[in-house]
């Protein structure tokens, strides 16, 4: 859409900025940049973080045969695991009620108490969680973090698994119930296939949340559990290493690949 | 019950079910989820509100003996004869985070906005891929995307090193711990929350009446202030917000960015329940961080109606 340009030689586009562009593209760089610098940075064969030397894995060797990281991977991923199942499945009781279940008292009010650990602070949620465990006396070990998990795991979980039933047509069950399938079967062989999409998208984004939350974990974690983002902490805390570099690199992969997952299942 | 009095309308062929068990159905299934929130975090949160005030155990936790030193710790200090004084350092840091916070959000809009703006004005396709773009660092490990300025930044860091071995510099300039690198630390972990809702808001934005604009004689910057800015508000409220609340109650930024100097409320509460171990005081600080929290979303939820914006978002 051009207009007849006005005092000027140079066409003149509507709605558009000079240096807009110019300016997103740097922001494009400010946004990657770092991340590329600390993948690039991982396979310095030298003991300095950020002084190249040569190519090498020599840091990922040294990572994988660390006996702590293997450790505090193996916590985070049942960690996630657990606390993803737990939030999906409840996720998406949930959604079919606020979907489906049409217009009832206390809807929105079951709505906001779902989102609300998106709105308070992590930091609060983190002390919150360690002072009731605390009060209750509740030390489980990995249960404690698989629970403080959960909670937050479900908005995840919850949100597009709802933009799924949202955007869906609810014929399709309607005519199975109109079949004499009863209301079991209906969800199972309709709607459960149909929402699929949307519950593997929910279900990775509450995996990444998970494995990657630290400010919680670091709170509500018991002695002795240690899950990867603690102890990634407490490594920076001591100084910038190149093993360092690698597992974060390492999670860093892990977090896209899953993006890509659900983003491509959500875009079926 | 009222559902037994009320008179039951006529229904629609697909709804089978009575309204008992229609509310028992609908409540059975929301409980698990509502249960799990509500008991692990809404309790917690209520527990959280009685630490506060409740004496401090000098080896963690508290005493069950009712006591308010902890909000007068926040103002007051005991001096060495008995007496109280006023005690401005926890003042300071919470007007620090408030102020900090504040730039921040400043600085994510004034980064932000062109680059929603842009992003908006492009084809379809292009469109979703600088979204996907936007949103895949939001989803990666903010404790690692913050250790990456770390590397940058540090004295033996990229940018000192460089410019030393060029000969720009000769000792390295001090830019981690620093008001400065929170700032960037900051910006870059929650400028996506600012992007989001403004291109949101924008994509919408009908290009006609910046046609109607340009017709009447508007400059480009014109049309910026008097249409594109004031159609945008919305989506630039709700993108504030939701880079404002996480800003003031950050730990990891001004943790690693900041050092131990530097502290804000997060920190700060961090440190209550850990190494200093009062909790009451941590516990009356997070109330008041969550109750300044709570006043600056009522104010939102009562004074815009923003809202769509933010969900679509």
């Amino acid at each position: 859409m051009d207009t007849p340009a006005k005092n000027s030689a140079r066409r003149f586009r509507i709605g558009v900025f000079p240096g807009f562009g110019v300016w997103t593209v740097l922001f494009f760089v400010y946004l990657y940049v770092p991340i590329l610098i600390l993948v690039f940075f991982s396979f310095n064969g030298g003991k300095s973080a950020t002084v190249w030397s040569e190519f090498s894995l020599r840091w990922y060797q040294t990572a994988f045969n660390n006996a702590d990281i293997q450790r505090a991977a193996y916590n985070s991923l049942v960690i996630a695991f657990v606390s993803t199942g737990i939030a999906v499945v409840v996720a998406v009781l949930a959604a079919l009620v606020t979907s489906r279940g049409g217009e009832f008292r206390g809807k929105s009010l079951a709505y906001g108490t779902i989102m609300l650990p998106l709105v308070v602070p992590e930091i609060v949620t983190a002390v919150a969680t360690l002072s009731f465990f605390a009060a209750l006396g509740i030390s489980w070990g990995a249960g404690n973090l698989i629970i403080a998990h959960t909670v937050f795991c479900i908005p995840f979980a919850y949100l597009p698994i709802r933009a799924r039933l949202e955007g869906m047509d609810s014929s399709l069950e309607q005519a199975a119930l109109d079949l004499y399938a009863n209301e079991w079967r209906t969800f199972w062989f309709v709607t459960f296939p149909l929402i699929m999409p949307g519950i593997i998208s929910g279900a990775t984004l509450s995996f990444i949340v998970s494995i990657d939350n630290f400010i919680i974990s670091l709170m509500v974690a018991e002695p002795g559990v240690t899950t990867l983002p603690i102890y990634i902490y407490s490594l920076v805390r001591l100084g910038v290493t190149p093993e360092v570099n690698a597992v974060s690199t390492v999670m860093l992969m892990i977090s896209i690949v899953f993006v890509a997952i659900s983003y491509i299942a959500g875009k079926r | 019950m009222t559902i037994d009095a009320k008179f039951p309308a006529p229904k629609l062929p697909q709804i089978r079910r009575s309204a008992d068990s229609d509310f028992f159905n609908r409540w059975a299934r929301l409980f698990p989820s509502l249960f799990i929130i509500g008991f692990f975090m809404l309790a917690p949160i209520l527990v959280v509100g009685t630490y506060s005030f409740l004496e401090a155990d000098p080896y963690g936790g508290v005493r069950p003996n009712y006591s308010s030193a902890a909000y007068a710790q926040l103002v007051f200090e005991e001096n060495l004869d008995g007496s109280w004084g006023f005690n401005p350092s926890y003042v300071k840091i919470l007007w620090r985070s408030i102020l900090i916070a504040g730039i921040s959000t400043a600085l994510c809009l004034i980064v932000g906005f062109p680059v929603a703006y842009y992003m908006a004005r492009q084809p379809v396709d292009k469109r979703n891929f600088l979204v996907l773009l936007i949103t895949i660092p939001f989803w990666t490990n903010l404790l690692i995307r913050t250790y990456c300025w770390i590397l940058i930044l540090r004295d033996t860091g990229l940018v000192n090193n460089s410019l030393i071995s060029a000969g720009i510099l000769d000792a390295p300039f001090k830019m981690l711990y620093t008001n400065g690198a929170i700032l960037l630390g900051l910006v870059y972990t929650f400028v996506p929350f600012m992007i989001l809702p403004i291109y949101a808001s924008v994509e919408r934005l009908d290009l006609r009446l910046l046609e109607a604009g340009h017709d009447l004689y508007a400059t480009r910057w014109q049309v910026m202030r008097e249409i594109i800015l004031p159609l945008a508000k919305p989506g630039i409220i709700a993108g504030s917000i939701l880079v404002f609340i996480p800003c003031i109650g950050a730990f990891i930024a001004p943790d690693l960015l900041g050092g131990s100097k530097k502290l804000m409320i997060g920190s700060l509460i961090q440190l209550q329940f850990s190494s200093s171990r009062n909790w009451p005081f941590g516990a009356a600080v997070t109330l008041v961080l969550l109750a300044f929290v709570l006043i600056v979303l009522m104010i939102y939820a009562m004074k815009s109606s923003g809202k769509k914006d933010l969900e679509a978002a």
